[in-house]
């Protein structure tokens, strides 16, 4: 035992100042541009490729847009063949207007919602004894494991006029025999599959950034008298803001896109963008549109996913 | 005292709303009557309909050759953007890089998979089997950059430039000394590469093509036209898949880091 407390401490890392052998080595430049390469190609240039046919006019045929830009040679063709009238009927139609609004407005409700509910969790799990924390952070992780569409799918059974729900109400007299519940393609529907779907996603950031707060701070307030919501307001809340700003970014980005859950549970009068641009790519086949509605939502998306972009490197 | 009822009431209700729903599906896929609110008895007739169903059992199978392929190809390619993003700090375009690698985790599936698409049809490639490996491929070797990542962030260094400095050459050194001492990250990644490619609908939805029907794409289409405890009891076969894999990952870490302890306590006192 002795031995152990007087072997010499692990150095603190530090990047190595000699010069690095492998600087020269070709495997090197491998290491970076395969992935790179990859990304470039199969990420990025993508969209590229989407911002051109988003201006491109709708043709009957396959594929169901008009080339706008074949060899060198018609350049000058293809600047003329470009317009915004994809842009133009986007915004003279306020269906597409409402879906954007409408999709905004359920993530941010969303995210307002696992908040409240991941944030007590979080904070639970973090003053949990250190003994059962990885159980129950294994917990949490577990049903992420689970596929997505299958949980959504679970909700189907629940929610139905004849589900499982109305069945709970009526045993236990909430409810009359021939009365249902009416839930199931409400948005009421699309927030509880949205709060079950990503509560994982909210969860694990705000207990990451708990776990790590230190509680003496915690027991100074409360040894100097401060009640205790007043140092939950003063002292734990504030050192979780960066769990309470990473979890809402990864929660927000992509329900505002969200096709399956609107589209499973949500009613007709659902309108979210992910749902309209799935429509008018599979059931209109109106590729330059459904391309034109995409560029948008990138350009609605572009700020947050930058701020996330921004902290996730400040982290790593 | 009161924080403690506090918590352990909030826990109970959390998991409670998390996995009763998956517990509702799973009872529901023994249930001999189709109806989902009359239990008709104990019974294994969805599972046996299940197996009788061809098309569902070729969208399995279809499924389960994307999933190894492209966690495999997203786990080398992952690998090696950890090591880019952790090693390699100084490469041209740097910024741009680690956000083709963060971008993916909140992209709204519906860009990823129309962008992919437009991408194939420009470069006249038939949409198909390779095509949804591609894109699976894609988004979740971020993932497995990210998870590798942040092994790669906690990792003694020491070894690696001990080995460099006695000759190893770099790419030897990082077969016998990094990859074994990031390998339990690298596993990891292909696993919830695995998953991912599993679970995904949307971004397959756009890039596959004829003979390529994932199950995922399967299992919406079916539940399009209404609930079937068929696909009850599919999807409680891939949970019983899922949850066994975890379980035997969890062991084998669990069981690799008493030996990692074992070792080094050894390495200390003698």
């Amino acid at each position: 035992m002795a031995i152990d407390t007087l072997s010499p401490q692990p150095q603190p890392k530090q990047e190595p100042v000699i010069a690095d052998p492998s600087r020269r080595n070709p495997a090197r430049w491998l290491v970076v541009a395969v992935p790179y390469l990859w990304l470039l190609l199969f990420f990025a240039a993508p969209f590229v490729i989407i911002a051109k046919i988003s201006l491109s006019d709708t043709a009957i045929a396959m594929p169901p847009y008009t080339p706008v830009f074949e060899g060198f040679g018609k350049f000058g063709e293809f600047f003329s063949a470009l317009d915004f009238e994809n842009y133009e009927f986007l915004a003279s139609d306020s269906l597409y207007i409402k879906s954007y609004l409408n999709s905004l407005r359920i993530a941010a409700i969303s995210t307002a919602l696992l908040l409240l509910i991941g944030y007590p969790m979080a904070l639970a799990m973090a003053r949990a004894k250190t003994s059962i924390r990885p159980i129950l952070v294994m917990l949490v992780i577990l049903p992420f494991w689970t596929s997505f569409l299958i949980r959504v799918y679970a909700w189907i059974g629940i929610l139905k006029p004849e589900g499982l729900l109305t069945l709970l109400f009526q045993s236990i007299g909430l409810m009359g025999p021939d009365e249902q519940v009416q839930i199931l393609r409400t948005d009421y529907a699309v927030f509880i599959g949205i709060v079950y779907s990503y509560l994982p996603f909210m969860v694990l950031p705000l207990y990451a950034a708990l776990e790590k707060l230190d509680n003496t701070l915690l027991e100074a307030a409360s040894d100097l008298g401060c009640p205790p919501w007043k140092a939950f307001w003063r002292i734990t809340f504030p050192l979780s803001l960066p769990g309470v700003i990473a979890g809402s970014l990864i929660c927000f980005i992509p329900i505002t896109g969200e096709f399956v859950i609107p589209d499973l549970l949500g009613g007709a009068d659902t309108l979210m963008i992910g749902k309209t641009l799935w429509t008018e790519f599979f059931n209109n086949r109106d590729w330059p549109l459904a391309s034109a509605i995409a560029v948008i939502l990138l350009a609605v998306l572009v700020i947050p996913i930058a701020y996330f972009q921004n902290q996730q490197q400040k982290a790593g | 005292m009161k924080n403690s009822r506090f918590d352990a009431t909030v826990l109970t209700l959390g998991f409670a709303f998390l996995y009763i729903p998956i517990i509702i599906l799973v009872i529901y896929s023994f249930n001999a009557s189709r109806l989902v609110t009359v239990w008709g008895g104990f019974s294994f007739v969805w599972y046996q309909q299940m197996w009788s169903n061809q098309g569902l059992m070729d969208a399995a199978w279809v499924t389960a050759r994307v999933a190894v392929i492209s966690a495999t190809i997203a786990t080398v390619l992952g690998t090696l953007a950890a090591l880019t993003l952790v090693r390699f700090r100084k490469i041209p375009g740097r910024f741009l890089f680690s956000g083709m690698i963060y971008a993916p985790l909140v992209m709204p599936e519906v860009i990823t998979g129309l962008s992919l698409l437009l991408l194939f049809v420009s470069l006249n490639v038939d949409r198909g089997f390779w095509t949804v490996i591609i894109a699976h491929t894609t988004f979740s070797m971020c993932y497995v950059a990210i998870v590798v990542q942040s092994r790669l962030l906690t990792f003694d260094r020491s070894l690696e430039e001990a080995a460099l400095d006695l000759g190893c050459p770099p790419v030897k050194t990082f077969f016998h000394i990094t990859l074994p001492l990031i390998l339990p990250a690298v596993l990891a990644g292909w696993m919830l590469a695995f998953t991912l490619s599993l679970d995904d609908l949307v971004i397959a939805s756009f890039n596959t093509g004829p003979g390529a029907t994932t199950l995922p794409i399967k299992i919406y289409s079916q539940v399009r036209l209404g609930v079937t405890p068929e696909i009850n009891a599919i999807c409680t076969i891939l949970i019983g898949l899922v949850a066994l894999g975890v379980i035997a990952a969890s062991i084998a870490t669990k069981r690799n880091e008493v030996r990692r302890q074992r070792d080094e306590h050894a390495a200390a006192a003698g």
